[in-house]
């Protein structure tokens, strides 16, 4: 089994249809057409501006989308409060600047969503939150603030605090762009190893090497559109569109 | 090309910059502009301090009974000792006095529980304050239950008036102006525009005039059955006045909470009023302590403006122990002991905040 099939499902967790967005006058995403099936890795590509986290934030309404379909876990994303917040907690979401909670500790950043909203009780929770620190390699920071962290750490903890709603997608809003180049890594190891065990991903991202390991597809976005969609071998050594050309030349080329 | 593997070693600052004399130089002494500053201030103070700590401490009365105890020429505080009774109670009857100290113990008692850091069961204690002690207060000041006697409000005053128009004025005035703060950014235009036309309108007018509204104009209004007590009308309006003002410090501390906040808690699942509460605004009124502290300080001071509508409060009643014929001439030791008495509890406020802000400080900027 290839690297682009591992753990692919046929089951579709996303679905968009014809999605339109504005910003006031602007035409920010313009027919975008895209479906996710469960376990597979996405990575979204593209110059800024192109659309690319606009596309994501749309997916659990961070952003609302004008015109199509937002589908996930076939429920459909409209003005209905209590589909919105049945999808949020279905979809987990790392930022670019972490956003983790300053006046909480990394445990109870991580217990407050399953207590909240999903009325764990706060033993069980904080087992989980400790079993996903562990996984994120940081259990020994579970009693610091957020503000006591590197970058690296707090970013790895913002991945701990969406798992531990046991989420089937993740979404990762450029993940890494705010981080000093020595914390890239042990966040992308973070990253890798969630892919390897089959989690539904779509990840912004301009991180080549991570999507050659482990994305199934790679999207090229530029304009509010996609433009290029393929797996990431074809996608990197026989790039079809000249935009797509131009811009992974400037991204390698340093 | 500089090669040193040598470690130096630490050697002690120059005995000018620390110390006592290196304190002197800083801050004082500084330059010639600074240095000759420290002489100008340091002579007004001598000469000023000087006598007034001679009137207020050395040749000052306190024991005696009536104004020919005073004098050495100095303070009459004997004026103040006498008096004292009234200006703590007001025109509360004598053998009721109790009832007003047993309120004050058990607010003492409550708060320095709730202000010493090792206590334990805090939340507990606190919602007992803030919900079960009202209750009892209010029986104890007003009675008609439990055997007790009924004491009008116009019975009360001094100290306990004030008290109980600032305490309830605090606390009523935060959760209202949170209300109004989040209600004037909802994305809500009825409940935005509403939340904005009260803090506007209540801002815009003199807490004198609000206060002659609520007692001149309110009852001309309202049919002559319903009777609402003086009190409780001035107390609506010091409340309705003070949240609007709380509304603007939280708004301000609510707008510098970063965008990335609300998604994160968004993403999370939060709905708004989780969100709001869990994640927002205890980042908010913490970052709005100083703001808010100043608010409630501002709103203790207030209370004494009740004095237009014949509400006897503190700096009332020590005013109308002046025209007193037998004490006529003291009004010096009136006002500055007025003047102490708020300063007091003006300045616990300001401290309690500084060690809140301290205590609540996690070591991080706002991201």
């Amino acid at each position: 089994m290839s690297t682009e099939t591992m753990g692919v499902s046929d089951e579709v967790k996303i679905e968009l249809k014809d999605v339109n967005k504005w910003y006031g006058e602007f035409h920010v995403l313009k027919d975008i057409n895209l479906t996710v099936k469960k376990g597979e890795r996405i990575v979204i590509c593209g110059p800024s501006g192109s659309g690319k986290s606009t596309m994501i934030r749309c997916l659990n309404r961070l952003e609302e989308h004008q015109a199509g379909q937002i589908l996930v876990s076939n429920t459909e994303l409209t003005n209905d409060l209590k589909n919105i917040e049945t999808i949020r907690r279905e979809v987990g979401m790392v930022f670019q600047h972490f956003n983790l909670f300053p006046h909480l500790t990394v445990l109870e950043n991580c217990c407050l969503a399953p207590i909240w909203v999903r009325k764990t009780p706060r033993k069980e929770a904080e087992a989980t939150a400790m079993k996903y620190l562990e996984r994120v390699k940081i259990p020994d920071q579970a009693f610091k603030y957020p503000g006591q962290l590197s970058g690296g750490q707090q970013q790895r903890v913002a991945i701990a605090r969406s798992l531990c709603m046991n989420p089937e997608v993740m979404l990762f809003d450029e993940p890494t762009s705010a981080l000093d180049p020595e914390m890239i890594k042990e966040v992308l190891d973070v990253m890798i190893e969630l892919a390897q065990e089959g989690m539904t991903m779509l990840c912004v991202t301009h991180e080549m090497g991570f999507a050659k390991t482990v994305a199934n597809r790679v999207i090229f976005m530029d304009g509010g559109q996609i433009i290029e969609e393929n797996d990431p071998h074809e996608f990197f050594d026989n790039p079809q569109s000249e935009r797509t050309k131009l811009f992974l030349s400037q991204i390698l080329a340093h | 090309m500089i090669i040193n593997d040598d470690k130096l070693p630490d050697l002690p600052p120059p005995p000018s910059t620390v110390g006592v004399i290196g304190w002197l130089r800083t801050n004082l002494f500084s330059s010639w502009l600074n240095s000759l500053l420290t002489v100008i201030v340091g002579y007004l103070l001598v000469i000023n301090l000087v006598p007034l700590i001679d009137w207020a401490f050395l040749t000052s009365d306190w024991i005696g009974e009536t104004r020919e105890d005073c004098t050495s020429g100095g303070a009459c505080w004997v004026f103040i000792s006498v008096r004292l009774d009234q200006f703590i109670y007001g025109f509360y009857p004598e053998e009721l006095y109790w009832r007003i100290n047993t309120m004050y113990v058990i607010g003492v008692i409550l708060i320095t529980a709730l202000i010493i850091e090792s206590t334990p069961k805090k939340p507990l204690i606190a919602a007992f304050t803030l919900i079960i002690f009202p209750i009892i207060a209010f029986y104890l000041l007003y009675g008609g239950a439990f055997g007790l006697e009924v004491v009008e409000t116009h019975k009360w005053g001094g100290l306990t008036l004030t008290l109980v128009l600032a305490c309830v004025g605090i606390v009523a005035s935060l959760p209202f102006g949170v209300l109004l703060a989040l209600g004037r950014r909802s994305e809500m235009p009825i409940v935005r525009s509403l939340c904005t036309a009260f803090i506007e309108v209540w801002r815009g007018v003199p807490l004198i005039s609000v206060l002659f509204m609520a007692s001149v104009m309110l009852p001309l209004f309202v049919s002559g059955e319903t009777h609402m007590d003086k009190l409780v009308r001035a107390l609506i309006g010091i409340t309705m006045f003070q949240s609007a003002y709380m509304a603007e410090v939280i708004r301000g501390g609510l707008q510098a909470i970063p965008k990335g906040q609300y998604e994160a808690a968004m993403a999370l699942g939060l709905n708004y009023w989780k969100s709001m509460g869990l994640i927002i605004l205890p980042q908010a009124l913490k970052l709005m302590i100083p703001g808010i502290v100043n608010t409630f300080i501002a709103l203790f001071k207030d209370t004494s403006l009740v004095l237009i509508i014949g509400l006897f409060d503190l700096l009332a009643i020590v005013q109308a122990a002046l025209s007193d014929p037998k004490w006529l001439g003291y009004s010096v030791e009136g006002y500055v002991f007025v003047a102490f008495v708020f300063w007091v509890f003006c300045f616990g406020m300001s401290r309690y905040s500084q060690g809140l802000e301290k205590k609540l400080h996690t070591g991080h900027g706002a991201r």
